[in-house]
């Protein structure tokens, strides 16, 4: 008996817009209803919100302030050297990307929408064309970075690491006068200190963090306790907590006549407060790795450190990515609590900006802009992370 | 292969009553094994007798807690040096292959003989190229672990253990993991190695493998050995009443 199997296509189903709109949304005369008094709703609820965008709101307040928004009491006189260390971000972020994701529908819709968007916002023509300039500065570098050479990675990272300390020294300066005169870290407020105290934040208590999550597992009794009892001791106390304790009681235990500024205070604190939730969350990863792992490492001849470097901690890393950015959005929404040592984040800069006569009442038009802010640099972490799980080939493996 | 090809070689490891507890759970009541360079032994035996356990202390991936191991003239002690010598020269291959999956299948046959041999990179990959060719697979180098079919999966983990280039082969019951129609193709694979001339020890129920190219087989049962000789004697002529009562059961179907 032969049997005759043909290969058939899947059934596949093709809509007009029309067609769609008839199935979907008035299937039927409830579903009907339903859609128009959701229209209805929509529209109601809409209708306010867009009139006080568009015409109540008083927006100046934003234009007027931004020097204050963005970089706080930074004197203006050096404000090019944050342009400087924003034009070298941006070449590194979209030389990254470019390495790494290569992907091109979706940045192109970011490059272009960078402009339009800038279009609209009321900022001047200076401004504008700063960050006009630093799109295409950003592109220029993606089409190099999608270029296929295998140095680029290494040059990538290379670039990556040396990012951080060279932007610091250009922000912080040296000596006394000249255009790279000094400027105090108290000066520094605004966005760049949210940005600055988030992004070291995460850099310091990434390697604290993982060597805590492997101190933990350390046979060796003595580091395991001092591991536990760190972690559980910072996690067991509110983040403001530690951030008084930075301020107050610190300058008690050390000599009077060191003085330590509050930005490396509020920034000991975070790391610390942030190195013991991602030791946990590390913990996490490394408990996932099946222990075959690790017996096909031994059983190899691989050492202790290269079972660990090579086998257990990429393959953990990797499996606590999404964790970890979670972690990382948290921290960047955490530093705000940094008003109490006096230091003027973002947020700290609205609520001066609020304490002005002259913006009496904007307290809508204030909030909202900083929680745009936040949202925007939140939804990139998240973006870019989802990014790179995707080049890493996370959960395909 | 006629025994006498290596009945006169030194043995390459030496078992003396090696004892295993897990709790109070006795694992292994006092093992004895000479197995010479060349040999090919099989290790076979209910499932708990003992016989992982047993292989996997040669490497040291279990704790022997009594007796002596003596692998290639170093004996197995708390020293680090001398546990990390002995798994360099002995390679292991897996039942659920444990090949590492963020890797490729080059990266996972070169990193060991990158990082302990501290081989030149160009000669660990040609080595590897040849394992892999060896193997049948040399196609898939670029590829990762999760791409291969199980069968592919645990022949790149036998190349892995070959690139070390070790003079002892471990196979923990390397096809009870596969799918049918793959056995053979790892069978095929060990058969090609066994008669290079590597030593092997294999725990395995494969009884076809073994009457053709086993040189020793060893019954393992709660722990101990109960009867051990050549794929003859043992097929054709149990000695013991544990050892025919299992074979009844394995050969059965």
């Amino acid at each position: 008996m032969t049997t005759d199997t043909k290969v058939i296509a899947p059934p596949t189903e093709r809509y007009t817009i029309l067609g769609w709109l008839k199935r979907n949304l008035f299937g039927s005369i409830p579903d009907s209803i339903l859609t128009i008094f959701a229209i209805w709703l929509t529209y109601a609820m809409l209708k306010p919100a867009f009139a006080w965008i568009f015409g109540e709101a008083r927006w100046e307040v934003i234009p007027d302030n931004l020097k204050l928004f963005m970089v706080g009491r930074y004197p203006a006189e050096y404000l090019w050297r944050i342009w400087l260390v924003l034009y070298l971000l941006v070449a590194l972020v979209g030389f990254v990307w470019g390495v790494w994701v290569k992907k091109k529908e979706t940045t192109g819709y970011v490059l272009l929408g960078i402009p339009i968007f800038l279009a609209l916002l009321p900022f001047s023509m200076q401004i504008r064309l700063q960050i006009l300039l630093l799109d295409v500065i950003g592109y220029m570098l993606y089409m190099f970075g999608r270029g296929e050479n295998p140095s680029y990675k290494r040059w990538a990272i290379i670039a990556m690491l040396a990012y951080f300390p060279i932007a610091i020294f250009i922000i912080h300066g040296f000596g006394e006068t000249g255009i790279m005169a000094k400027v105090e870290p108290n000066l520094w407020g605004g966005l760049l200190l949210t940005i600055l105290l988030a992004l070291l934040g995460i850099i310091f208590s990434f390697p604290i963090g993982v060597a805590l999550a492997l101190g933990r597992q350390s046979k060796l009794p003595i580091v395991s306790w001092i591991c536990i009892g760190s972690i559980e001791l910072v996690r067991g106390v509110p983040l403001i907590t530690i951030l008084f304790m930075m301020d107050l009681m610190l300058p008690l235990f050390l000599p009077a006549e060191i003085r330590i500024e509050s930005v490396i205070r509020a920034l000991v604190g975070i790391t610390f407060f942030s190195a013991a939730y991602m030791a946990e969350n590390i913990r996490g990863g490394l408990q996932a790795i099946p222990n075959g792992q690790r017996e096909a490492a031994h059983a190899l001849g691989l050492s202790a450190f290269h079972t660990m470097a090579f086998i257990i901690l990429p393959q953990a890393l990797r499996a606590v990515i999404p964790i970890l950015v979670s972690q990382f959005i948290g921290l960047l929404k955490d530093t705000t609590l940094v008003m109490i040592l006096s230091l003027f984040d973002v947020l700290g800069i609205g609520k001066a900006v609020l304490g002005n006569p002259d913006y009496i009442g904007t307290t809508k038009e204030v909030y909202l802009f900083v929680a745009a802010l936040f949202w925007v640099i939140s939804y990139g972490m998240s973006y870019a992370s989802q990014r790179l799980e995707t080049a890493l080939g996370v959960g395909e493996r | 292969m006629s025994r006498t090809s290596f009945d006169n070689q030194p043995p390459i490891i030496i078992c003396r009553d090696v004892q295993k507890w897990y709790g109070n759970f006795h694992a292994l009541r006092g093992v004895n094994m000479e197995v010479r360079k060349g040999e090919v032994v099989v290790i076979f035996g209910p499932s708990g007798s003992g016989k992982s356990t047993f292989i996997r202390t040669i490497n040291r991936l279990e704790e022997h807690q009594g007796g002596q191991i003596i692998v290639d003239g170093i004996e197995l002690t708390h020293d680090v040096r001398n546990i990390e010598a002995i798994r360099s020269e002995t390679g292991m291959v897996f039942q659920q292959f444990n090949l590492f999956p963020h890797l490729t299948v080059m990266q996972n046959v070169t990193l060991a003989p990158l990082n302990v041999r501290k081989w030149e990179k160009e000669k660990a990959e040609q080595v590897a190229l040849e394992l892999l060719e060896r193997v049948g697979i040399p196609e898939q180098a670029d590829k990762f672990p999760g791409q291969l079919s199980g069968g592919q999966q645990q022949r790149v983990a036998i190349a892995r253990a070959l690139a070390m280039q070790p003079k002892i082969m471990l196979f923990d019951e390397p096809t009870s993991a596969l799918d049918p129609e793959m056995i053979k193709e790892v069978l095929d694979v060990m058969i090609e190695l066994a008669k290079s001339g590597m030593t092997m020890l294999v725990v395995t129920h494969e009884m076809g493998f073994a009457r053709s190219v086993a040189d020793t087989m060893y019954f393992f049962d709660e722990g101990q050995i109960v009867e051990t000789g050549s794929p003859e004697d043992i097929y054709n002529n149990p000695q013991e009443d544990r050892t025919k009562l299992f074979l009844s059961q394995i050969l059965q179907h």
